[in-house]
């Protein structure tokens, strides 16, 4: 097991006075003709499998209709697909300017948005959910998802996506000033799916984003969670959940760029790894801009490898252009299971392959208790034993529900 | 009835320098119903003993046996020396975020047992047992061992130790770095558990503190692998005046 819990010291990158571009994050532009086809050798491509892609992230047709969504409704929420000066309105609503090709290419190309508009002030006790169900996976298609929600509103949004598909998918979010939001994005494809996404969020003065990303399913999802700050006061809370199986490749890369002062990010990203070629990828980037004086930012990053011939690959990166900062850090861990862990609860009589699923359950269950839905709680604790049952729990004899 | 007996123990650790022998050759007996204390000064083998019978696969036994009840104990696998009766109370116990002291403890029972207990008793008991150690109602919320602090880890091995019920418990410095109140709450509890019909202790100390609270029947002293001496409880009350440079000059 290896353990970092760097000071701000050890991670500091320093740019001359006057210098406001991050190497990370270059600007970005509406126009698909300013963006080359990724080679692979470019920082923000170098870990994913571009020839399984489908050419999602080049040249790809996309097509449309072979993902379906569909919703619960609720009284004074407008979801609808809609298209026209409106979905072009709506491009560009979180502050999303593109910085890679596909992005670029689904602003620009995609006729319709599936809107999902919450009024200020409107509080939801239910949250709304939206069902993405592929039906192809041999069809390449794009969408453009915005999800808007008012001042002072509070609402919980569901993406669950499904099926077969072959998806590249820009989701913009634009949190209201005092809102309080979560949105969640669970990826439980079926094997042969490829989802490449990337999620904006513009984060309201004072407004409180929770954005939780969960990926079990997928022969390869790579998700791009941004988010930034339209005013003083905005938090961001940015967990995440995969289990990477055989053949898997799932990628998360987060970016919180702090653009204004006095906001928080806080970034959990847990994941397992099982089986021959699993690969995660976790890339936890955090820009503090000159501006961004008072802000709080710590990123931490959790993988367990359960089986050989897995890889996990943790890489933080913080940039600081301001000292006037509350704090920041990161933390990132890969290991097995730790040996200590396991002669402690079979000490205790637990037998090896339930100390086992104690450990990975416990390794879960800390951040799906902070998802905040306790329907998908349970969903997930019981997709988590699902995954186990494959590898872990193989030959093992039921026991009781903890 | 119980009794755990030891004969001619010996264990070795890899180390970089290649094995290490650490016990050489030890023989104890703890009858049915009886409380032993080891003494002994750091770097004797004391922990590695009380590891050794618990099965921790750090430590290679090169010689000797240990039963239970007759049973061969080094032929069991650790779950399976904990469901035979043998409980090791921990020197330093383990971290498990994410598991809740109250699943843990139930699934150890359901484990022991093997069936679940029954919860309206169960819950009970629970409350019970970490309320004579004066731990609050919360604490069965609280992650395994996460954060607590150095007493309450202690106090949770002794619940366990309670609710668990063993044939024989094996304490590995319980009493180390608890405060007076701390540690007669502790011993407390060892006493409840050995007032009950035939269970056996094994208790491990480096300080004669524990032994005022805690009366043993038997005490050896344990230097360099080995049992230096042994004898009653009045051994420990010399030991106290007297400390270990006697055994460590004879250079055993």
């Amino acid at each position: 097991m290896t353990l970092t819990d760097n000071p701000v010291a050890d991670a500091i990158e320093t740019s001359p006075p006057g210098t406001v571009l991050s190497h990370l994050h270059p600007v970005g532009s509406f126009d698909v003709a300013d963006h080359d086809v990724p080679t692979g050798r470019e920082e923000i491509w170098r870990f994913t499998p571009l020839k399984r892609l489908r050419d999602l992230h080049s040249d790809a047709a996309y097509s449309a209709g072979a993902t379906t969504a569909t919703w619960n409704t609720q009284d004074g929420i407008r979801v609808e697909n809609v298209d026209g000066d409106e979905a072009r309105g709506l491009r560009g609503v979180s502050g999303l300017v593109p910085n890679t090709r596909f992005v670029a290419r689904v602003l620009a190309e995609v006729p319709t948005t599936l809107l999902v508009d919450v009024p200020a002030e409107v509080e939801l006790a239910e949250p709304i959910v939206v069902d993405l169900t592929g039906s192809d996976a041999s069809v390449t298609e794009a969408a453009h998802v915005a999800l808007r929600f008012g001042a002072h509103s509070q609402a919980v949004v569901v993406l669950n996506h499904v099926g077969h598909a072959s998806l590249a998918q820009v989701v913009e979010v634009k949190v209201g000033d005092g809102a309080q939001v979560s949105v969640i994005s669970l990826q439980d494809w079926a094997d042969d799916a490829v989802h490449l996404t990337h999620h904006e969020a513009s984060v309201g003065r004072d407004s409180t984003y929770k954005h939780v990303a969960i990926s079990f399913g997928g022969s390869v999802v790579r998700m791009d969670s941004n988010v930034h700050y339209a005013g003083p006061g905005g938090s961001a809370e940015m967990l995440g959940l995969y289990f990477a199986d055989e053949g898997q490749h799932l990628e998360h890369r987060l970016f919180a760029d702090h653009t204004a002062p006095r906001t928080k990010s806080h970034v959990v990203y847990k994941g397992a790894l099982q089986g021959q070629g699993a690969h995660t990828v976790w890339v936890g980037n955090v820009l503090i801009r000159k501006v961004a004086e008072g802000i709080e930012t710590f990123e931490e990053n959790r993988n367990l490898v359960l089986t050989d011939g897995c890889r996990a690959d943790s890489v933080p990166n913080l940039e600081i252009e301001t000292g006037e900062i509350a704090g920041a850090g990161h933390a990132s861990a890969t290991g097995r299971f730790d040996d200590e862990q396991l002669f402690y609860l079979r000490s205790r009589g637990i037998d090896e392959p339930e100390a086992r699923r104690l450990v990975v359950h416990g390794f879960f269950n800390d951040l799906i208790r902070k998802i905040g839905v306790p329907s998908l709680q349970e969903q997930l604790m019981a997709t988590v034993e699902q995954e186990l049952a494959k590898n872990v729990l193989k030959d093992a004899q039921p026991v009781v529900a903890g | 009835m119980s009794t755990l007996e030891i004969k001619d123990l010996r264990v070795s650790v890899n180390t970089e320098d290649g094995p290490k022998e650490i016990l050489k050759g030890v023989t104890l007996t703890i009858g049915d119903g009886e409380t032993h204390a080891i003494m002994g000064p750091n770097g004797s083998g004391k922990s590695t003993l009380a590891y050794s019978i618990a099965g921790h696969p750090k430590y290679d036994i090169t010689g000797g046996t240990v039963t239970l009840d007759g049973e061969d104990v080094l032929a069991m696998s650790v779950d399976e020396r904990a469901r035979a009766g043998l409980f090791l109370a921990m020197q330093y116990p383990v971290e498990v975020p994410g598991v809740s002291v109250s699943n843990f403890l139930r699934t150890a029972k359901t484990a022991i047992d093997g069936e679940a207990p029954k919860l309206r008793t169960w819950v009970k008991d629970v409350n019970t047992a970490l309320d004579q150690l004066n731990l609050d109602s919360t604490f069965a919320q609280r992650s395994v061992n996460e954060g607590f602090s150095g007493g309450e880890k202690k106090r949770h091995e002794i619940a366990q130790l309670e609710l668990l019920s063993p044939k024989v418990a094996i304490l590995d410095e319980t009493d180390s770095g608890l405060d007076i109140d701390a540690l007669k709450v502790v011993a407390d509890g060892v006493n409840r558990f050995r007032a009950l019909e035939g269970k056996g202790v094994l208790l491990i100390t480096h300080y004669t503190r524990i032994l005022r609270y805690i009366t043993p029947d038997y005490v050896h002293v344990f230097v360099n692998g080995r049992i230096a001496e042994q004898g009653g409880p009045e051994l420990a009350d010399a030991l106290e005046a007297e400390g270990y440079d006697k055994y460590l000059k004879a250079g055993v």
